[in-house]
């Protein structure tokens, strides 16, 4: 069981690791969630957009949108092995930020900004983050993003736009006080569960095995295994279909797994450049 | 608040019935926010950073013309590029807060560094040079910029390798070097501008075995990278990836025959060759870009690997 990256340094102020187990098989898309989140947060509003893509316009994981409630209408049956058109489902979903074991985003941070909280929870300090950008194509999931929006109260006067990068927290201010994260606290069908992840893996093998033997086409867990490619989620889900139908990466890697290959690929580059343009320039003639 | 209601310019398919394997077309990973001042960057650090050495190398072989041109020229690059960086920035003010840590899991942390270290040696040696005193710390300066100047021109092939962007990620093997190429290509054909042909025999046969070099090592990649290199071949990318190979052919090939006798040439040929490599840091930029945006780059290449060794990602009852 691999512990999150960083999370040891904290000692005696460690906590346990908490996250969210978010079952979609009993999410009826009423997106609490995502208002709960934008109360809490103070998210600003981003504009009202009509996707025409069943009932989810909001589209997507955003710097202003840290719970996204996917929506899927499928001639698929909910029970039996899936195959023919006999039946109509509606798969939803509430997306969210990841908390990766091994997290992308924090290791490519330039500016420590990002950082594993003592819950080993991965939060953005909004008054480091300089707006670099890096974190946002690095997240395998594509959960972060820069905010265009106007900027906030903190920000100097001449600032046209927030600029700075933004994500869920797990509400981290909310943990601190010891209250469970809002959009967990508002989900009216206990399909977002917060706890220890410990528990939480639990529970949800627990669930599978249940839904396995009712018949439910298509059941399985999405980030809970502790070996997956990103060291298993903080907050992972137990899905209908497989994660690319919903908009998720089936089998996402954390990008600094392979960086000190990379490293040392360029080490040998650099040698070849400085070794190649010395000897062109001293063999052979000056014209 | 306004309350327009917005499609996002596509059709439904919704369709009951439909069998999707993506999320509307949505993509998965997010395109980079980074604008034009990046792969602009790419091009002047590269530059900079390959410059530094040439004016070294050129120095150790006795000729001290081609030295003085590339080792300003390599300061004009570097002192631009921080001024790119920081404007790209959504807070350019804290700018700074790059140099809070020191980090090696962020390519970008560590390239602020190594271009701090090399912009600060390369221009302290041209400022030897233009006062003509001080030799010995100008000495110093040039041999810390000639030996961080190549960690400056490939660190950036790292820095786009190292994210969750398919045709970068799956890229990482050749990236750093095809930017080292190219970087030395940029280097030799801008002093070979401002050099008189007598003396830029070494600047035009780096700027012409850059070009080659890099052709050659594109090709790999494409070759390796399977479906997700063909974005190398569409859209912006493809254009700007065939702008880049007739440039720096056309350029390198002047620098090859008439560019030994004639100025014009060698400005000519020089100024081919450096358009050519912006052209092609700008491809390899918008071909991240491309294939981010189209989420059957993700799932095509992580399916395979999950044909290959399965996966752990789901966890299927049983």
């Amino acid at each position: 069981m691999s512990a999150p990256d960083g999370l040891a340094t904290y000692g005696d102020e460690q906590q346990e690791r908490v996250g969210f187990f978010t079952d979609t098989s009993v999410c009826i898309g009423c997106k609490a969630c995502e208002v709960a989140c934008k109360e809490w947060n103070l998210i600003p509003e981003d504009g009202r957009v009509w996707t025409g893509d069943s009932y989810d316009n909001t589209g997507e994981l955003s710097a202003n949108t840290w719970r996204h409630v996917a929506f899927i209408e499928q001639d698929k049956p909910i029970y039996g092995n899936g195959d023919g058109g006999t039946g109509l489902r509606w798969l939803m979903e509430s997306d969210v930020c990841k908390h990766c074991t091994h997290a992308a985003c924090l290791d490519v941070c330039p500016t420590g900004s990002l950082f594993r909280t003592e819950y080993g929870t991965v939060v953005v300090q909004q008054d480091i983050c300089n707006g670099c950008g890096y974190c946002v194509p690095a997240c395998p999931f594509g959960v972060l993003d820069k905010r265009h929006l106007a900027p906030a109260p903190d920000l100097p006067a001449f600032a046209k736009e927030d600029g700075r990068v933004w994500k869920c927290t797990l509400c981290y201010d909310r943990l601190k006080g010891g209250h469970e994260p809002a959009c967990a606290k508002a989900c009216p069908t206990k399909s977002i569960q917060f706890g220890p992840l410990d528990e939480l893996r639990e529970r949800a093998d627990a669930r599978l095995a249940k839904l396995d033997a009712d018949g439910w086409n298509g059941a399985q867990l999405y980030g809970r295994d502790p070996d997956d490619g990103v060291g298993g989620f903080g907050a992972f889900f137990l899905l209908l279909d497989d994660p690319e139908v919903y908009g998720l990466p089936p089998d996402p890697v954390v990008t600094t797994r392979d960086l000190p290959e990379m490293w040392k690929n360029m080490l040998v580059a650099a040698g070849t450049l400085l070794a190649g343009v010395t000897a062109l320039t001293l063999l052979g003639g000056r014209r | 608040m306004t309350g327009t209601f917005r499609t996002n310019g596509k059709p439904s398919i919704t369709g009951v019935g439909s069998e999707m394997r993506s999320y509307y077309g949505r993509p998965i990973v997010k395109e980079p926010t980074w604008t034009w001042e990046i792969p602009t960057y790419f091009f002047t650090g590269g530059l900079a950073g390959a410059s530094s050495v040439l004016s070294a190398a050129a120095r150790l072989s006795g000729n001290e013309k081609l030295a003085r041109t590339a080792l300003y020229v390599g300061t004009a690059a570097e002192l631009v590029s921080p001024a790119l960086l920081i404007s790209d920035l959504g807070r350019p003010e804290r700018f700074h807060h790059m140099l809070r840590v020191v980090k090696p899991t962020s390519p970008m942390n560590v390239g602020s560094w190594v271009l701090l270290i090399s912009g600060g040696a390369s221009t302290t040696a041209s400022l030897c040079q233009l006062l003509n005193r001080f030799r010995p710390l100008r000495t110093t300066a040039s041999a810390v910029a000639a030996l961080s100047g190549p960690p400056l021109a490939t660190y950036t092939g790292v820095l786009v390798a190292d994210t969750a962007v398919p045709v970068w990620h799956e890229g990482r093997h050749e990236l750093p070097w095809i930017f080292g190429a190219s970087a030395a290509a940029s280097a030799g054909a801008a002093a070979s501008m401002f050099v008189h042909p007598r003396d830029a025999g070494p600047a035009r046969r780096v700027a012409v075995a850059g070009v080659l070099t890099e052709g050659a090592l594109m090709q790999a990649m494409e070759l390796r990278l399977g479906t997700v290199g063909e974005v190398y071949h569409q859209g912006q990318a493809g254009k700007l990836s065939w702008a880049a190979k007739g440039l720096a052919v056309a350029g390198s090939a002047l620098l090859a025959t008439r560019a030994r006798k004639s100025r014009a040439a060698a400005v000519a040929g020089g100024a081919l060759v450096c358009a050519g490599e912006l052209c092609l840091r700008w491809a390899v930029f918008k071909a991240g870009k491309q294939s981010a945006r189209d989420p059957k780059y993700v799932v095509e290449s992580q399916r395979r690997r999950v044909e290959r060794n399965g996966t752990k990602a789901t966890t299927k009852p049983g």
